[in-house]
């Protein structure tokens, strides 16, 4: 759980709440991006991101992010991941 | 075991390998009398075993498995006090998964669910401010609990929950902080550590200053590492190099992520949010002084020890280990996990004992795992 995995954000899903749709692990998720932020939040838009328990935490580059996914595949992190955010989904309809 | 074939670099890391070793004999190290260098986070410990880098590093060079596991360090009293606040009507627990099976005294949160406490494992507090704001007749307590590359997650998600007025928020707050046990390790008499290879992921959030004072006052090198093995080969070779040269600095390996002075945003949310407690219990270490947070006064309101009376403002309670076991030990290096008597027997990641067997980041449940370091029985 302490460690970031890299996630692709694909979408401005709520530029007031600093919000942003980001394919991690080919999971989808909303993400927070206020840590990242450094302009208009469009400008993220395909851009990578370590993602750290739902918030983008830091800009990675396209290499670095399929290197340290690579990583954390071996590590079984990243299946743990894309686990981990299948379980919140459910837990929010009542079945977690 | 096929190792060494699956680094994605093997020439580059045969090439570390080699200068390792080149070091570590000019250095005088050998197995009888090695380097000591403690890698910190769970995150390492783990990649260390995957790849079997302690097999592979020259035979003077000896890891110390650092306490950088969240859930490793959780007291048994601090389960106790989630299925405590579980337990109250009307309640919905959230917590990541990881500190499901985490043994109280008396249960874990996995049982306590079984028992029919609504604990739900979510990937995210983002998930429990959605559930809170879908639940207006529950409370809704986010189990707060990491170090500081998750206190900035809470920290917002209470920023959040303030601004949006949710009355029915609010998180159990047990983040603990890196460089406190660090400092309470290198105040030990019995501890020999020689350097430090520093946690990445925890760093992208403070920066490397808040390592300063081991370098400065110790006289240790650090080296802040990233988790691929090349990132960890190369880490163990600036330290080796620092100790070569007499130094001690604090160098940063993984400058592509980590930023000197860590993530502004991230820092202003905590500072903001949470406020050192004067000391905190950790599981295998004991009290340690200013190492625990807790939330400030200003957002009284999203605290679920104030909501509850519940958690260490209403009194530490300090409950003894399990007769036999050893985590305590393994915790600050003193022994392996194979010499704990409960290891594979009473303890095993199925049914574990000690939190060390729980989580992934946890040694012993990286010696099970992936079978132990080079036959440390034979090392007297
Ligand atoms: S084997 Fe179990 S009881 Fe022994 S130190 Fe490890 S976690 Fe603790």
């Amino acid at each position: 759980m302490c460690l970031g995995i890299p996630g692709r954000i694909v979408a401005v899903t709520d530029a007031a709440r600093m919000m942003a749709l980001a394919e991690v692990s080919g999971v989808r998720r909303e993400v927070n991006v206020a840590c990242i932020l450094d302009g208009p939040a469009e400008d993220l838009v395909g851009e990578w991101a370590l993602i750290h328990v739902g918030f983008a935490m830091a800009r990675i580059d396209a290499d670095e992010a399929a290197k340290t996914l690579q990583a954390l595949q071996d590590l079984g992190e990243a299946q743990e991941a894309a686990e981990a955010m299948a379980e919140g989904a459910k837990a929010l309809e009542g079945q977690g | 075991m096929k190792y060494a074939t699956e680094f994605r670099d093997p020439k580059a890391a045969k090439a570390v390998l080699a200068r390792i070793s080149a070091l570590a004999d000019q250095i005088g190290a050998t197995r009888a009398a090695p380097v000591h260098i403690m890698e910190i986070c769970g995150g390492h410990t783990h990649a260390i075993f995957r790849y079997g880098l302690d097999k592979l590093v020259h035979e003077g060079v000896e890891f110390i498995h650092g306490p950088g596991c969240p859930v490793c360090v959780l007291p048994m009293a601090r389960v106790d006090e989630c299925v405590e606040i579980a337990n109250r009507p009307g309640v919905i627990f959230t917590t990541f998964g990881d500190a499901m099976r985490v043994p109280g005294t008396k249960m874990s949160l996995m049982q306590a669910k079984a028992a029919g406490a609504d604990i739900r494992m979510v990937y995210s507090p983002l998930d429990a401010l959605e559930l809170a704001r879908r639940n207006p007749g529950r409370e809704v307590v986010f189990f707060g609990l990491g170090f500081e590359t998750t206190t900035p997650s809470t920290a917002l998600s209470i920023q959040q929950a303030a601004h949006e007025g949710l009355g029915n928020f609010s998180v159990f707050c047990n983040h603990i902080t890196v460089p406190e046990p660090i400092r309470a390790l290198l105040d030990d008499p019995h501890m020999v550590l020689d350097g430090f290879v520093g946690p990445g992921h925890v760093s992208m959030v403070i920066g490397i200053h808040p390592y300063d004072f081991i370098a400065r006052d110790y006289g240790k090198p650090i080296v802040v590492a990233g988790f691929e093995p090349l990132d960890l080969l190369q880490s163990v070779l600036m330290v080796l190099t620092q100790i070569r040269d007499g130094r001690a600095e604090v160098e940063n390996q993984y400058a592509r992520v980590v930023p000197e002075h860590g993530n502004p945003v991230s820092l202003a949310a905590i500072v903001d949010v949470y406020e050192k407690r004067p000391s905190f219990e950790w599981r295998g270490l004991g009290e340690i002084d200013q190492s625990g947070l807790r939330i400030r006064a200003r957002y009284r309101a999203f605290d679920a020890e104030e909501k509850f009376g519940v958690g260490y403002a209403a009194g530490p309670r300090v409950v003894p280990e399990p007769e036999g076991c050893a985590c305590g030990q393994v915790m600050t290096g003193r022994i392996k996990p194979t010499a704990c008597p409960q290891f594979g027997c009473g303890c095993t990641p199925e049914m574990p004992l000690g939190a060390l067997m729980v989580s992934s980041e946890g040694a012993c449940a990286a010696y099970w795992q992936y079978g132990g370091a080079r036959a440390p029985e034979a090392v007297e």
